[in-house]
Protein backbone atom coordinates (compact mmCIF):
# COMPACT_ATOMS: atom_id res chain seq x y z
CA UNK A 1 0.00 0.00 0.00
CA UNK A 2 2.69 2.51 1.26
CA UNK A 3 4.60 1.63 -2.33
CA UNK A 4 1.75 2.09 -4.40
CA UNK A 5 1.02 5.50 -2.02
CA UNK A 6 5.13 5.98 -3.39
CA UNK A 7 4.36 5.22 -6.74
CA UNK A 8 1.43 7.54 -7.24
CA UNK A 9 3.13 10.63 -5.39
CA UNK A 10 6.06 10.44 -7.67
CA UNK A 11 3.74 10.34 -10.84
CA UNK A 12 2.04 13.34 -9.58
CA UNK A 13 5.14 14.88 -8.41
CA UNK A 14 6.34 14.46 -11.76
CA UNK A 15 3.85 15.65 -13.79
CA UNK A 16 3.18 18.89 -11.78
CA UNK A 17 7.02 19.72 -12.17
CA UNK A 18 6.85 18.90 -15.55
CA UNK A 19 3.97 21.57 -16.74
CA UNK A 20 5.30 24.18 -13.95
CA UNK A 21 8.56 23.95 -15.66
CA UNK A 22 7.72 24.19 -19.64
CA UNK A 23 4.78 26.90 -18.29
CA UNK A 24 7.81 28.64 -16.93
CA UNK A 25 10.05 27.68 -19.83
CA UNK A 26 7.77 29.08 -22.71
CA UNK A 27 6.79 32.49 -20.85
CA UNK A 28 10.52 33.20 -20.27
CA UNK A 29 11.29 32.50 -24.03
CA UNK A 30 8.72 34.46 -24.57
CA UNK A 31 9.40 37.37 -22.53
CA UNK A 32 13.13 36.85 -23.57
CA UNK A 33 12.30 38.00 -26.67
CA UNK A 34 10.63 41.10 -25.29
CA UNK A 35 13.32 41.89 -23.45
CA UNK A 36 16.03 41.64 -26.44
CA UNK A 37 13.55 43.72 -28.19
CA UNK A 38 13.82 46.70 -25.79
CA UNK A 39 17.55 46.23 -24.66
CA UNK A 40 18.29 46.53 -28.50
CA UNK A 41 16.38 49.46 -28.54
CA UNK A 42 17.68 51.27 -25.93
CA UNK A 43 21.25 50.75 -27.56
CA UNK A 44 20.20 52.11 -30.70
CA UNK A 45 17.98 54.75 -28.47
CA UNK A 46 14.71 53.28 -29.79
CA UNK A 47 11.22 52.84 -27.87
CA UNK A 48 10.89 49.76 -28.91
CA UNK A 49 8.05 47.95 -28.74
CA UNK A 50 5.41 49.87 -26.60
CA UNK A 51 1.07 49.83 -27.81
CA UNK A 52 0.38 46.69 -27.29
CA UNK A 53 -0.07 46.72 -23.74
CA UNK A 54 1.71 48.76 -20.96
CA UNK A 55 5.52 48.85 -22.29
CA UNK A 56 4.96 46.58 -25.12
CA UNK A 57 4.68 43.89 -22.12
CA UNK A 58 1.88 42.14 -24.16
CA UNK A 59 3.96 42.11 -27.47
CA UNK A 60 5.00 38.40 -27.10
CA UNK A 61 1.12 37.61 -27.11
CA UNK A 62 0.57 39.67 -30.17
CA UNK A 63 3.32 37.93 -32.16
CA UNK A 64 1.92 34.47 -31.26
CA UNK A 65 -1.17 35.09 -32.47
CA UNK A 66 0.26 36.96 -35.27
CA UNK A 67 2.48 33.79 -36.01
CA UNK A 68 -0.16 31.40 -36.08
CA UNK A 69 -2.85 33.43 -37.85
CA UNK A 70 -0.19 34.05 -41.20
CA UNK A 71 -0.42 31.90 -44.24
CA UNK A 72 1.34 28.73 -43.79
CA UNK A 73 3.55 28.48 -47.50
CA UNK A 74 5.05 25.29 -48.47
CA UNK A 75 7.41 25.73 -51.06
CA UNK A 76 6.62 23.55 -54.07
CA UNK A 77 9.70 21.69 -54.89
CA UNK A 78 10.27 21.26 -50.93
CA UNK A 79 10.77 17.58 -49.41
CA UNK A 80 7.89 17.76 -47.43
CA UNK A 81 8.31 15.25 -45.03
CA UNK A 82 12.12 16.69 -43.89
CA UNK A 83 10.31 20.23 -44.38
CA UNK A 84 7.28 19.36 -42.00
CA UNK A 85 9.67 17.50 -39.40
CA UNK A 86 12.97 20.13 -39.41
CA UNK A 87 10.87 22.56 -37.26
CA UNK A 88 9.15 19.89 -34.71
CA UNK A 89 12.53 18.82 -34.39
CA UNK A 90 14.38 22.24 -33.35
CA UNK A 91 11.35 22.29 -31.21
CA UNK A 92 10.90 19.13 -29.49
CA UNK A 93 14.82 18.76 -29.33
CA UNK A 94 15.35 22.61 -27.43
CA UNK A 95 13.01 21.50 -24.61
CA UNK A 96 14.02 18.38 -23.88
CA UNK A 97 17.38 19.69 -21.92
CA UNK A 98 15.30 21.49 -19.42
CA UNK A 99 14.06 17.99 -18.34
CA UNK A 100 17.81 17.51 -15.83
CA UNK A 101 18.30 21.30 -15.17
CA UNK A 102 18.49 21.63 -10.97
CA UNK A 103 16.86 25.09 -10.40
CA UNK A 104 17.14 25.06 -6.37
CA UNK A 105 17.65 22.54 -3.85
CA UNK A 106 15.07 20.53 -2.17
CA UNK A 107 11.99 21.01 0.29
CA UNK A 108 9.42 19.18 2.62
CA UNK A 109 6.25 18.20 1.52
CA UNK A 110 3.64 15.95 3.40
CA UNK A 111 6.49 13.63 4.31
CA UNK A 112 8.20 14.03 0.98
CA UNK A 113 11.45 15.09 -0.03
CA UNK A 114 10.67 17.30 -3.16
CA UNK A 115 14.06 18.36 -5.42
CA UNK A 116 13.58 21.48 -7.33
CA UNK A 117 14.52 19.23 -10.82
CA UNK A 118 12.05 17.28 -13.09
CA UNK A 119 15.26 14.66 -12.63
CA UNK A 120 18.47 14.01 -11.30
CA UNK A 121 20.59 11.36 -13.88
CA UNK A 122 23.62 10.96 -12.97
CA UNK A 123 24.84 11.77 -16.68
CA UNK A 124 22.55 14.72 -16.53
CA UNK A 125 25.64 16.54 -18.63
CA UNK A 126 25.84 14.01 -20.94
CA UNK A 127 22.21 13.94 -21.95
CA UNK A 128 22.36 17.93 -22.41
CA UNK A 129 24.77 17.29 -24.77
CA UNK A 130 23.27 14.31 -26.08
CA UNK A 131 20.23 16.41 -27.11
CA UNK A 132 22.03 19.60 -28.14
CA UNK A 133 24.02 17.77 -30.74
CA UNK A 134 21.31 16.42 -32.52
CA UNK A 135 19.94 20.08 -32.57
CA UNK A 136 22.12 20.18 -35.34
CA UNK A 137 19.77 17.78 -37.80
CA UNK A 138 17.05 20.41 -37.74
CA UNK A 139 19.13 23.29 -39.14
CA UNK A 140 21.31 21.22 -41.48
CA UNK A 141 17.47 19.42 -43.11
CA UNK A 142 15.53 22.50 -42.70
CA UNK A 143 18.13 24.31 -44.85
CA UNK A 144 17.97 21.21 -47.30
CA UNK A 145 14.87 20.56 -47.70
CA UNK A 146 13.29 23.63 -48.59
CA UNK A 147 15.25 22.81 -52.09
CA UNK A 148 16.86 26.65 -52.51
CA UNK A 149 20.04 28.16 -52.51
CA UNK A 150 20.23 30.31 -49.70
CA UNK A 151 18.74 28.19 -47.19
CA UNK A 152 21.08 25.32 -48.44
CA UNK A 153 24.00 27.83 -47.72
CA UNK A 154 22.64 28.19 -44.20
CA UNK A 155 22.16 25.10 -43.18
CA UNK A 156 25.26 23.75 -44.94
CA UNK A 157 27.74 26.57 -43.08
CA UNK A 158 25.32 25.95 -39.32
CA UNK A 159 26.57 22.22 -39.33
CA UNK A 160 30.00 23.00 -40.49
CA UNK A 161 29.48 25.71 -37.42
CA UNK A 162 28.19 23.76 -34.73
CA UNK A 163 30.60 20.25 -35.47
CA UNK A 164 33.39 22.73 -35.25
CA UNK A 165 32.50 24.62 -31.54
CA UNK A 166 30.69 21.52 -29.89
CA UNK A 167 34.33 20.28 -29.67
CA UNK A 168 35.02 23.62 -28.01
CA UNK A 169 31.98 23.70 -25.62
CA UNK A 170 33.07 19.98 -24.70
CA UNK A 171 36.48 20.63 -23.75
CA UNK A 172 35.02 23.88 -21.52
CA UNK A 173 33.29 22.21 -19.23
CA UNK A 174 35.71 19.30 -18.87
CA UNK A 175 37.78 21.01 -16.54
CA UNK A 176 34.60 21.67 -14.10
CA UNK A 177 34.11 18.05 -14.25
CA UNK A 178 37.52 17.00 -13.11
CA UNK A 179 37.56 19.30 -10.20
CA UNK A 180 34.01 17.92 -9.22
CA UNK A 181 34.16 14.37 -10.33
CA UNK A 182 31.24 13.97 -11.24
CA UNK A 183 28.63 14.39 -14.26
CA UNK A 184 25.19 14.96 -12.42
CA UNK A 185 24.12 18.45 -12.49
CA UNK A 186 22.79 18.72 -8.93
CA UNK A 187 26.35 17.23 -7.83
CA UNK A 188 28.32 19.42 -9.82
CA UNK A 189 27.07 22.49 -7.66
CA UNK A 190 27.29 21.04 -4.46
CA UNK A 191 31.18 21.51 -4.15
CA UNK A 192 30.81 24.72 -5.03
CA UNK A 193 29.39 25.67 -1.38
CA UNK A 194 30.89 28.43 1.22
CA UNK A 195 33.58 30.91 0.57
CA UNK A 196 37.61 31.02 0.40
CA UNK A 197 38.75 33.38 3.07
CA UNK A 198 41.68 35.99 3.01
CA UNK A 199 42.77 36.28 6.79
CA UNK A 200 39.51 34.95 8.00
CA UNK A 201 37.21 36.86 6.06
CA UNK A 202 35.15 35.58 3.55
CA UNK A 203 36.08 36.66 0.29
CA UNK A 204 35.07 35.11 -2.71
CA UNK A 205 32.57 32.67 -3.34
CA UNK A 206 33.70 28.87 -4.03
CA UNK A 207 32.28 29.62 -7.68
CA UNK A 208 34.10 27.41 -10.23
CA UNK A 209 34.77 30.35 -12.57
CA UNK A 210 37.29 31.73 -10.46
CA UNK A 211 39.38 28.24 -10.56
CA UNK A 212 38.25 27.69 -14.19
CA UNK A 213 38.02 31.08 -15.96
CA UNK A 214 39.76 30.01 -19.10
CA UNK A 215 37.07 27.09 -19.41
CA UNK A 216 34.46 29.22 -18.56
CA UNK A 217 35.99 31.43 -21.35
CA UNK A 218 35.98 28.61 -24.08
CA UNK A 219 32.46 27.29 -22.82
CA UNK A 220 30.66 30.74 -23.22
CA UNK A 221 31.91 31.91 -26.78
CA UNK A 222 31.12 28.21 -27.76
CA UNK A 223 27.77 28.43 -26.54
CA UNK A 224 27.04 31.38 -28.07
CA UNK A 225 28.19 29.34 -31.13
CA UNK A 226 26.28 26.70 -31.03
CA UNK A 227 23.24 28.45 -30.03
CA UNK A 228 23.90 30.62 -33.35
CA UNK A 229 23.92 34.07 -32.13
CA UNK A 230 25.86 37.40 -32.51
CA UNK A 231 28.99 37.19 -33.44
CA UNK A 232 28.52 33.59 -34.47
CA UNK A 233 24.91 34.13 -36.43
CA UNK A 234 26.21 32.75 -40.12
CA UNK A 235 23.53 30.52 -40.18
CA UNK A 236 20.71 33.34 -40.49
CA UNK A 237 22.71 36.07 -42.09
CA UNK A 238 20.42 38.08 -43.36
CA UNK A 239 22.32 40.09 -45.47
CA UNK A 240 24.11 37.92 -47.33
CA UNK A 241 21.60 34.31 -46.87
CA UNK A 242 18.52 36.72 -47.35
CA UNK A 243 17.35 34.93 -43.83
CA UNK A 244 19.21 31.83 -44.06
CA UNK A 245 18.06 28.06 -42.94
CA UNK A 246 14.42 29.37 -41.85
CA UNK A 247 14.33 31.64 -45.08
CA UNK A 248 11.77 29.44 -46.83
CA UNK A 249 9.48 28.79 -43.85
CA UNK A 250 6.75 30.73 -42.66
CA UNK A 251 4.02 31.35 -39.81
CA UNK A 252 4.15 28.75 -37.54
CA UNK A 253 6.95 26.76 -38.54
CA UNK A 254 9.25 30.38 -38.56
CA UNK A 255 8.21 30.53 -34.93
CA UNK A 256 9.08 27.15 -33.79
CA UNK A 257 12.99 27.49 -35.07
CA UNK A 258 12.43 31.31 -33.40
CA UNK A 259 11.61 29.48 -30.13
CA UNK A 260 13.75 26.96 -30.47
CA UNK A 261 16.61 29.38 -30.43
CA UNK A 262 15.72 31.46 -27.63
CA UNK A 263 14.89 28.27 -25.36
CA UNK A 264 18.58 26.76 -26.45
CA UNK A 265 19.92 30.40 -25.59
CA UNK A 266 18.09 29.67 -21.94
CA UNK A 267 19.74 26.11 -21.69
CA UNK A 268 23.11 26.90 -22.58
CA UNK A 269 22.76 29.76 -19.59
CA UNK A 270 21.29 27.48 -16.99
CA UNK A 271 24.35 25.39 -17.60
CA UNK A 272 26.73 28.32 -17.62
CA UNK A 273 25.00 29.46 -14.03
CA UNK A 274 25.60 25.27 -12.28
CA UNK A 275 28.85 24.68 -13.79
CA UNK A 276 30.49 27.89 -13.41
CA UNK A 277 28.42 29.99 -11.02
CA UNK A 278 27.38 28.07 -8.25
CA UNK A 279 23.78 27.67 -9.38
CA UNK A 280 21.20 28.53 -7.15
CA UNK A 281 23.42 29.14 -4.14
CA UNK A 282 23.34 32.61 -2.38
CA UNK A 283 22.27 34.03 0.65
CA UNK A 284 19.65 32.45 2.82
CA UNK A 285 17.86 33.79 5.31
CA UNK A 286 14.20 33.97 6.77
CA UNK A 287 11.69 31.29 7.86
CA UNK A 288 11.67 27.82 6.18
CA UNK A 289 9.64 29.08 2.98
CA UNK A 290 11.84 31.54 2.22
CA UNK A 291 14.71 29.30 1.90
CA UNK A 292 13.25 27.55 -0.33
CA UNK A 293 12.07 30.31 -3.05
CA UNK A 294 15.79 31.93 -2.32
CA UNK A 295 17.73 29.68 -4.16
CA UNK A 296 15.12 29.38 -6.81
CA UNK A 297 15.35 33.02 -7.13
CA UNK A 298 18.94 33.24 -7.12
CA UNK A 299 19.29 30.90 -9.72
CA UNK A 300 16.68 32.99 -11.66
CA UNK A 301 18.78 36.42 -12.02
CA UNK A 302 22.25 34.40 -12.62
CA UNK A 303 20.53 33.12 -15.51
CA UNK A 304 19.12 36.21 -16.38
CA UNK A 305 22.19 37.79 -15.87
CA UNK A 306 23.79 35.70 -19.14
CA UNK A 307 20.65 36.00 -20.99
CA UNK A 308 21.28 40.16 -20.53
CA UNK A 309 24.53 39.37 -21.58
CA UNK A 310 23.62 37.32 -24.83
CA UNK A 311 21.36 40.59 -25.78
CA UNK A 312 23.88 43.13 -24.76
CA UNK A 313 26.29 41.25 -27.29
CA UNK A 314 23.95 41.34 -29.81
CA UNK A 315 23.23 45.01 -29.74
CA UNK A 316 27.48 45.98 -29.55
CA UNK A 317 28.83 43.43 -31.76
CA UNK A 318 29.31 42.79 -35.41
CA UNK A 319 29.25 39.30 -37.56
CA UNK A 320 31.97 37.45 -38.31
CA UNK A 321 33.44 36.57 -41.31
CA UNK A 322 33.09 33.02 -42.09
CA UNK A 323 36.44 32.02 -42.49
CA UNK A 324 37.09 34.39 -39.58
CA UNK A 325 34.79 32.01 -37.75
CA UNK A 326 36.16 28.59 -38.88
CA UNK A 327 39.83 29.89 -38.10
CA UNK A 328 38.75 30.81 -34.64
CA UNK A 329 37.56 28.02 -33.74
CA UNK A 330 39.74 25.63 -34.95
CA UNK A 331 43.11 27.70 -34.36
CA UNK A 332 41.82 29.54 -31.11
CA UNK A 333 39.20 28.16 -29.14
CA UNK A 334 40.06 24.28 -29.45
CA UNK A 335 43.68 25.29 -28.54
CA UNK A 336 43.01 27.00 -25.11
CA UNK A 337 40.00 24.41 -24.65
CA UNK A 338 42.94 21.43 -24.45
CA UNK A 339 45.66 24.11 -22.78
CA UNK A 340 42.93 24.63 -20.16
CA UNK A 341 42.17 20.48 -19.70
CA UNK A 342 46.24 19.98 -19.59
CA UNK A 343 46.18 22.32 -17.13
CA UNK A 344 43.88 21.38 -14.91
CA UNK A 345 44.97 17.97 -14.58
CA UNK A 346 48.27 18.61 -14.01
CA UNK A 347 47.34 21.24 -11.13
CA UNK A 348 45.23 17.95 -9.79
CA UNK A 349 48.19 15.64 -10.30
CA UNK A 350 50.48 17.65 -8.45
CA UNK A 351 47.75 17.97 -5.62
CA UNK A 352 46.87 14.88 -4.96
CA UNK A 353 50.57 13.65 -5.26
CA UNK B 1 10.57 -3.55 -19.47
CA UNK B 2 10.78 -6.60 -21.48
CA UNK B 3 7.48 -4.71 -23.64
CA UNK B 4 10.38 -1.21 -24.44
CA UNK B 5 12.81 -3.80 -25.43
CA UNK B 6 10.89 -5.03 -27.99
CA UNK B 7 8.66 -1.94 -29.25
CA UNK B 8 12.52 -0.60 -29.72
CA UNK B 9 14.35 -3.66 -30.72
CA UNK B 10 11.26 -3.97 -33.90
CA UNK B 11 11.87 0.33 -34.23
CA UNK B 12 15.40 -0.48 -34.93
CA UNK B 13 14.76 -3.65 -37.19
CA UNK B 14 12.21 -1.60 -39.31
CA UNK B 15 14.63 1.76 -39.68
CA UNK B 16 17.52 -0.73 -40.33
CA UNK B 17 15.06 -2.38 -43.36
CA UNK B 18 14.60 1.33 -44.30
CA UNK B 19 18.44 1.96 -44.42
CA UNK B 20 18.85 -0.26 -46.92
CA UNK B 21 15.24 0.13 -49.12
CA UNK B 22 15.07 3.71 -48.81
CA UNK B 23 16.16 5.15 -52.41
CA UNK B 24 16.63 8.82 -51.33
CA UNK B 25 20.49 8.80 -49.45
CA UNK B 26 19.45 11.68 -47.51
CA UNK B 27 16.59 9.27 -45.93
CA UNK B 28 18.78 5.89 -45.29
CA UNK B 29 20.93 8.21 -43.78
CA UNK B 30 18.15 9.86 -41.32
CA UNK B 31 16.90 5.92 -40.98
CA UNK B 32 20.48 4.91 -39.50
CA UNK B 33 20.40 8.12 -36.86
CA UNK B 34 16.89 6.12 -35.99
CA UNK B 35 18.44 2.97 -35.91
CA UNK B 36 21.53 4.76 -33.69
CA UNK B 37 18.85 5.99 -30.85
CA UNK B 38 17.25 2.79 -30.79
CA UNK B 39 20.06 0.99 -29.85
CA UNK B 40 20.78 3.64 -27.16
CA UNK B 41 17.39 3.13 -25.87
CA UNK B 42 17.99 -0.44 -25.95
CA UNK B 43 21.49 0.36 -23.94
CA UNK B 44 19.27 2.37 -21.36
CA UNK B 45 16.82 -0.71 -20.85
CA UNK B 46 20.09 -2.77 -20.15
CA UNK B 47 21.04 -0.04 -17.58
CA UNK B 48 24.44 1.31 -19.25
CA UNK B 49 22.94 4.80 -19.47
CA UNK B 50 26.87 6.29 -20.15
CA UNK B 51 26.71 3.95 -23.44
CA UNK B 52 23.59 5.04 -24.12
CA UNK B 53 24.09 8.80 -24.22
CA UNK B 54 27.80 8.41 -25.69
CA UNK B 55 26.21 6.63 -28.58
CA UNK B 56 23.94 9.30 -28.98
CA UNK B 57 26.29 12.07 -28.82
CA UNK B 58 29.48 10.12 -30.90
CA UNK B 59 27.18 8.06 -33.54
CA UNK B 60 23.99 10.02 -33.60
CA UNK B 61 25.43 13.87 -32.92
CA UNK B 62 28.85 13.50 -34.97
CA UNK B 63 29.41 10.99 -37.16
CA UNK B 64 26.12 11.08 -38.69
CA UNK B 65 26.13 14.44 -38.84
CA UNK B 66 29.04 14.68 -41.14
CA UNK B 67 27.10 12.14 -42.97
CA UNK B 68 24.33 13.93 -44.01
CA UNK B 69 26.36 17.09 -44.28
CA UNK B 70 28.43 15.26 -47.04
CA UNK B 71 25.37 13.43 -48.82
CA UNK B 72 23.97 17.74 -48.92
CA UNK B 73 27.03 19.02 -50.05
CA UNK B 74 27.15 16.55 -53.22
CA UNK B 75 23.22 17.15 -53.34
CA UNK B 76 22.07 13.58 -54.24
CA UNK B 77 19.05 13.27 -55.06
CA UNK B 78 17.69 9.58 -56.48
CA UNK B 79 20.34 6.57 -56.29
CA UNK B 80 20.07 4.68 -59.83
CA UNK B 81 19.83 0.78 -59.26
CA UNK B 82 22.24 -0.85 -61.73
CA UNK B 83 22.17 -4.21 -62.19
CA UNK B 84 25.86 -4.49 -62.73
CA UNK B 85 27.19 -6.34 -59.93
CA UNK B 86 27.74 -10.19 -61.17
CA UNK B 87 28.96 -10.95 -57.52
CA UNK B 88 26.01 -10.04 -56.01
CA UNK B 89 23.82 -12.22 -58.37
CA UNK B 90 25.70 -15.80 -57.75
CA UNK B 91 26.40 -15.26 -53.65
CA UNK B 92 23.49 -13.26 -53.06
CA UNK B 93 20.84 -15.66 -52.05
CA UNK B 94 23.42 -18.47 -50.92
CA UNK B 95 24.75 -15.48 -48.26
CA UNK B 96 21.36 -14.69 -47.28
CA UNK B 97 20.50 -18.37 -46.15
CA UNK B 98 23.88 -19.01 -44.91
CA UNK B 99 23.29 -16.37 -42.21
CA UNK B 100 19.61 -17.47 -41.86
CA UNK B 101 20.94 -20.73 -40.80
CA UNK B 102 23.09 -19.54 -38.72
CA UNK B 103 21.01 -17.17 -36.68
CA UNK B 104 18.23 -20.41 -37.08
CA UNK B 105 21.01 -22.90 -35.04
CA UNK B 106 22.06 -19.72 -32.66
CA UNK B 107 18.09 -19.56 -31.57
CA UNK B 108 17.80 -22.87 -31.15
CA UNK B 109 21.36 -24.06 -29.32
CA UNK B 110 20.01 -21.07 -26.62
CA UNK B 111 19.35 -22.42 -23.31
CA UNK B 112 17.22 -19.50 -22.05
CA UNK B 113 17.62 -17.09 -19.56
CA UNK B 114 17.76 -18.99 -16.88
CA UNK B 115 21.07 -20.45 -17.46
CA UNK B 116 22.55 -17.41 -18.79
CA UNK B 117 24.59 -15.60 -16.21
CA UNK B 118 25.74 -12.14 -17.59
CA UNK B 119 28.79 -10.57 -14.62
CA UNK B 120 28.00 -7.66 -13.23
CA UNK B 121 27.66 -4.47 -15.69
CA UNK B 122 30.85 -2.19 -15.40
CA UNK B 123 29.81 0.97 -17.50
CA UNK B 124 29.85 3.72 -15.97
CA UNK B 125 31.87 7.22 -16.80
CA UNK B 126 34.73 5.09 -13.91
CA UNK B 127 34.69 2.28 -15.02
CA UNK B 128 35.11 2.76 -18.80
CA UNK B 129 37.31 4.75 -17.93
CA UNK B 130 39.25 2.89 -15.74
CA UNK B 131 39.53 0.07 -18.31
CA UNK B 132 40.57 2.19 -21.37
CA UNK B 133 43.28 4.14 -19.15
CA UNK B 134 44.90 1.30 -17.27
CA UNK B 135 44.04 -2.14 -18.48
CA UNK B 136 43.45 -1.41 -22.29
CA UNK B 137 45.71 1.86 -22.34
CA UNK B 138 48.13 0.19 -25.48
CA UNK B 139 45.37 -0.61 -28.04
CA UNK B 140 43.53 2.33 -27.43
CA UNK B 141 46.22 4.78 -28.00
CA UNK B 142 47.05 2.61 -30.97
CA UNK B 143 43.40 2.74 -32.39
CA UNK B 144 43.66 6.72 -31.87
CA UNK B 145 47.30 6.67 -33.49
CA UNK B 146 45.47 4.65 -36.50
CA UNK B 147 42.59 6.96 -36.83
CA UNK B 148 45.16 9.69 -37.03
CA UNK B 149 47.20 8.32 -39.74
CA UNK B 150 44.07 7.60 -41.81
CA UNK B 151 42.87 11.35 -41.32
CA UNK B 152 46.45 12.38 -42.74
CA UNK B 153 45.86 9.79 -45.21
CA UNK B 154 42.67 11.46 -46.57
CA UNK B 155 43.92 14.86 -45.96
CA UNK B 156 46.97 14.16 -48.42
CA UNK B 157 44.85 12.40 -51.29
CA UNK B 158 42.13 14.95 -51.25
CA UNK B 159 44.82 18.12 -51.71
CA UNK B 160 44.48 19.29 -54.69
CA UNK B 161 47.80 19.15 -57.17
CA UNK B 162 49.04 22.76 -57.60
Amino acid sequence: MAQFAEAHFFLIESVVKIIVVLFVLLTAVAYVVWLERKVVARIQSRWGPYWVGPHGLLQPLADGLKFLFKEDIVVQDADKVIYWMAPFLAFTLAFLSIAVIPFGGSFQLFGHTIQLQITDLNVGLLYVFAVTSLGVYSIALAGWSANSKYPLFGGLRSSAQMISYELSLGLGVVGVLMISGTLSLRGVVTPQVGFWHIAGIPFLPRWNVFRQPLGFLVYFIAAIAETNRIPFDLPEGETELVGGFHTEYSSFKFAMFFIAEYANMVTVSCLATLLFFGGWLGPLFGPYWLRVILPVIWFCLKVFCFLFFYIWMRGTLPRFRYDQLMAFGWKVLLPLGFLNVLGTSFVIAWLHS
Amino acid sequence: MAILFYIFAAVAVIAGLNVVLQRRPVYSALWLIVVLCALAVEYLLLGAVFMAFIQIIVYAGAIMVLFVLVIMLLNAHHEEPTHGSQFAQWLGAPLVVALLVEIGVAVWSWPGAAHVNPPPLRAGPKSVGDLLFHQYVLPFEVTSALILVAILGAVVLARKES
